[in-house]
């Protein structure tokens, strides 16, 4: 092939792989080539389309034995694609080095009744955990199917046949099949039913650091995100939204759009305006050229201060008891009881995926393509299904690698109903996308929150009561309203807690305002956490006792956090002196199914300026799927939790956002970055697995907030940290 | 019309002059692997180079742009760029997103500083990464400036 067919043929893969989104059962394919010694591998281009070479509904073996596994859940850098298809791997057998991934369709799910590949969301730190039964089965019944094709085709008992590293052999006779060029036959294959699958005991691959297969492609731009979809005759779309969540629409003036080329349409819809253009950056700057009247639905006179005094004054308020337990009042009133009371306070939060919402759509009368990175492709698929009245089974989401969710993209897609607007709009394809003021003006925020506690210590220091009053606004009911009621999230880490407190008493009121809130990662443990480890610390240090031996104290009938804690202790230095102006924390929650742990040092200069010298992590999450992508995780949450410790907050100003883009709502950079962040995996077995890409971000404020009170002997009740003056003398 | 050199081709584009460099490489010329990220030359997503050196494209007017660009699909036709094979061998990238960017950002600073310290790397780098995958990153850029003084 001479340089120019090279060439040639690249470009046309590349098309391929754009068009192969428009095949039968959907599905943009993401990633695959494995990060070979030789090179790059061609990316494959079939997307769960091709049912009549595929063994079962989750593998393709192609005669050359790559592997191709479907994937029920989103690639967001979690690493979960990597360690669903080691689970399939560890089963099947065959040559890791040809494994190759992609999407699972979730037109074929909706087909299927939603059961083929189960729910496909992934939130709430499931992926894997969830999952793990799933793709190991998915595994093991391929294996078997092929064995038995094996012996079929050998004439041979299909008990003297072993399968190894992508061969069936049969040892009596010494010869050897691969599967390859068992495929066909073994689809064929009926097993009286289906193999079980192996203890965590027998794990081969399963809990070996492995390289994610996700990696290569993203590194030098071929790896395809939902904004990279191109669709022929498409055109662009850009979106400003309401400021005042709730508001609405009441005027536009386009005559500043008169000069612009290639406008397409202005689409006004209850509470967005979008500009539809042949260009991008064209509908962009009409965008700007509007002048749009917004009705602020009366919450236009809303200021942060507002809805900061309306939770604190709620502490004081009627709450629903989410958890009583011994007697409270009595170990409060008990002599010689030591009060400990503190009152915190986290701000909302936005979610700021790197990749703006966008989405993709093409409509035609009895079938509806989209093209969008998320979290919830079946929530895509159903709202796409009630939006165009075209049946879910025609309805092919086209999921791509998603550039960052954090929770933003698990739930109400907004983008997708501006698309299929705009494309109903011009009658052609679009390709909608948000800015990042939009983004962040329009976010659906992670909840503001406040929280006092109060506890009494007995003579030897211990605790024997635990009081919280809770006041968060409910993700599960949107809305204006306030409710005297609990739901899981509110309480996460407070409620239920894993520490040996004898009486608690803990309330909640679900006090909603105008802003909408959603699922920010780590949920409720996110801000719940920094309250709660915080105050463990307060305690401790009223009982004179060190926050570590405290808190052992305290878990003594958790093995699996005692784990976690000595890790932290050994690993972080625990105890060794620093000296004033330096200091550690320590902080330790169970969130999402796994104990997490960190230790953090700083260094507070006498003026105040923070530094943060050092974060040591522990996780026990039962089971390890791959130590390279939960390290990954755990690094990652340190990052994005100090971002949120330190500057993060949406502020409500005349009922809309103040931020608007990243030289206001401020992101770690390289040189906000701990130079050292150390990971410890302590996992102790047992039947469950545990969540991975959200217990990491809970431990760090805290964690840090108690390092800055070690160094400085101030106490952080209220976040960010950049609101607290932290100079000593 | 303007006219620009990306990855050693030269294309004749039918674009207003203000058109921002970033979307006429994604949308006029296909190059989607440059992203977009702010649109305020805040994040540093769509860092591409002109001349080696790293822009911010999303906020430069594509006709204003004389030299030679190079984009992500141009820094090597094999990711045998030490900055992607150091990339690989940390296994860096999570979401993905940024990487494009960051990698450009890393090269540009190699051809200035060769043998950075963590201080020049805080100082000089200030894309964003929304996941946090900095210490990699980090410990990439090492590695990277380490495989070049090698080849």
């Amino acid at each position: 092939m001479t340089p120019m067919t090279l060439m040639q043929a690249s470009a046309l893969s590349r098309r391929s792989v754009v068009f192969a989104g428009l095949s039968a059962a959907g599905g943009l394919v993401i990633g695959v080539p494995m990060p070979a010694k030789a090179g790059i591998q061609p990316a494959i281009l079939a997307a769960g389309a091709n049912p009549t070479k595929e063994m079962t509904a989750f593998l393709v073996i192609e005669p050359d034995n790559s592997v191709t596994i479907r994937i029920p859940h989103a690639e967001m850098g979690q690493g979960t694609s990597t360690a669903l298809a080691m689970m399939v791997a560890e089963e099947l057998e065959c040559d890791w080095s040809k494994v190759r991934i992609e999407y699972a369709s979730a037109n074929r799910n909706a087909r299927a009744g939603g059961k083929l590949y189960e729910g496909m969301r992934t939130v709430g730190s499931r992926g894997v955990r969830t999952s793990v039964k799933l793709m190991q089965q998915a595994g093991a019944s391929a294996r078997e199917r092929l064995r038995v094709a094996a012996a079929q085709g050998w004439n041979v008992d299909a008990a003297d046949c072993t399968v190894a590293s992508g061969k069936c052999l049969h040892s009596a006779s010494n010869r050897s099949v691969e599967y390859g060029a068992l495929a066909a036959a073994a689809a064929a294959v009926q097993l009286p039913q289906e193999p079980g699958i192996r203890a965590p005991r027998d794990y081969r691959l399963v809990g070996k650091w492995t390289p994610r297969l996700d990696t290569a492609v993203k590194l030098d731009g071929s790896a395809k995100f939902g904004i990279d979809a191109q669709v022929p005759g498409m055109v662009y779309a850009a979106v400003w939204s309401t400021p005042v969540a709730g508001g609405s629409l009441k005027a536009v003036d386009e005559s500043g759009l008169k000069a612009l080329p290639g406008l397409l349409g202005v689409v006004k819809l209850k509470d967005s305006v979008v500009v539809v253009a042949d260009k991008y950056w064209r509908a962009k700057k009409g965008l700007d050229a509007l002048k749009i009247q917004w009705d602020a639905a009366g919450q236009g006179g809303v200021q942060q201060a507002d809805l900061d005094k309306g939770l604190r004054d709620a502490l004081d308020g009627p709450m629903f008891t989410a958890e009583k337990k011994g007697e409270p009042e009595a170990a409060f009133a008990a002599p010689g009881a030591k009060l400990v009371e503190a009152t915190y306070e986290a701000p909302f939060l936005s979610h700021s995926p790197m990749e703006p919402l966008n989405c993709t759509v093409q409509l035609a009368p009895d079938r509806v393509d989209v093209w969008i990175s998320t979290q919830a492709p079946m929530a895509v698929l159903e709202t796409a299904a009630k939006e165009t009245g075209v049946a879910p089974e025609n309805i092919y989401v086209h999921n791509a690698f998603v550039g960052g969710g954090f929770g933003r993209r698990g739930g109400a897609p907004d983008e997708l109903l501006h698309a299929i607007a705009a494309a109903k709009a011009v009658g052609r394809p679009v390709k909608l996308i948000w800015t990042r003021e939009q983004d962040i003006r329009g976010g659906r925020h992670r909840p503001q929150a406040a929280v006092r506690f109060k506890a009494a210590l007995d003579a030897a220091g211990q605790p024997s009561v635990f009081q919280a009053r809770v006041a968060v606004p409910s993700l599960l009911k949107p809305g204006p309203q306030t409710s005297v009621a609990s739901e899981p999230m509110a309480v996460e880490c407070i409620a239920g807690s894993f520490y040996a407190f004898p009486s608690r008493d803990i309330g909640v009121l679900l006090k909603n305002s105008h802003v909408p809130v959603s699922f920010w990662r780590g949920v409720g443990s996110s801000q719940n956490g920094f309250f709660v480890e915080s105050f463990i610390d307060e305690m401790a240090h009223a009982a004179d006792q060190d926050p570590l031996a405290f808190r052992r104290t305290l878990l003594a009938a958790r093995p699996d956090a005692l784990g976690v804690l000595d890790a932290l202790a050994t690993k972080g230095d625990w105890g060794k002196p620093l000296p004033k102006g330096r200091g550690r924390g320590l902080a330790i929650i169970e969130a999402y199914g796994s104990v997490s742990g960190q230790v953090v040092e700083v260094t507070v200069a006498k003026d105040g300026k923070l530094s943060v010298d050092r974060v040591t992590c522990a996780l026990d999450c039962y089971h390890v799927a791959n130590p390279n992508t939960v390290a990954q995780q755990m690094e990652g949450a340190v990052i994005m939790g100090l971002t949120a410790a330190l500057w993060g907050e949406i502020t409500i100003k005349d009922g809309a956002p103040v931020q608007t883009n990243f030289h206001n709502y401020r992101m770690a950079r390289f040189a906000d970055a701990p130079p050292r962040i150390d990971v410890h995996l302590t996992p102790s077995g047992g039947e469950v697995w545990g969540g991975v890409g959200e217990p990491g971000l809970g431990p760090l404020a805290p964690a840090l907030a108690n390092a800055i009170f070690a160094a400085t002997g101030k106490r952080v009740r209220r976040l960010p940290l950049s609101h607290a003056d932290l100079s000593w003398a | 019309m303007i006219t620009l050199t990306v990855n050693g081709r030269r294309h004749d584009v039918e674009v207003e002059a203000d058109a921002p460099l970033l979307w006429v490489l994604r949308d006029e010329l296909g190059l989607t692997g440059t992203k977009f990220g702010c649109g305020i030359a805040q994040c540093g997503a769509c860092t591409v180079h002109v001349d080696s050196k790293p822009v911010r494209s999303c906020v430069v007017p594509a006709g204003s742009v004389k030299g030679a660009i190079t984009t992500i699909e141009g820094l090597s036709t094999d990711l045998k760029h030490p900055v992607q094979q150091a990339w690989l061998a940390e296994d860096a990238p999570q979401c993905g997103y940024c990487q494009s960017g960051q990698i450009m950002a890393a090269a540009a600073l190699l051809t200035k500083t060769p043998n950075p310290s963590d201080a020049d790397i805080d100082r000089e780098i200030t894309n964003i990464c929304r996941c946090g995958a900095y210490p990699r990153m980090k410990k990439a850029i090492h590695r990277a400036a380490a495989l070049a003084r090698k080849a």
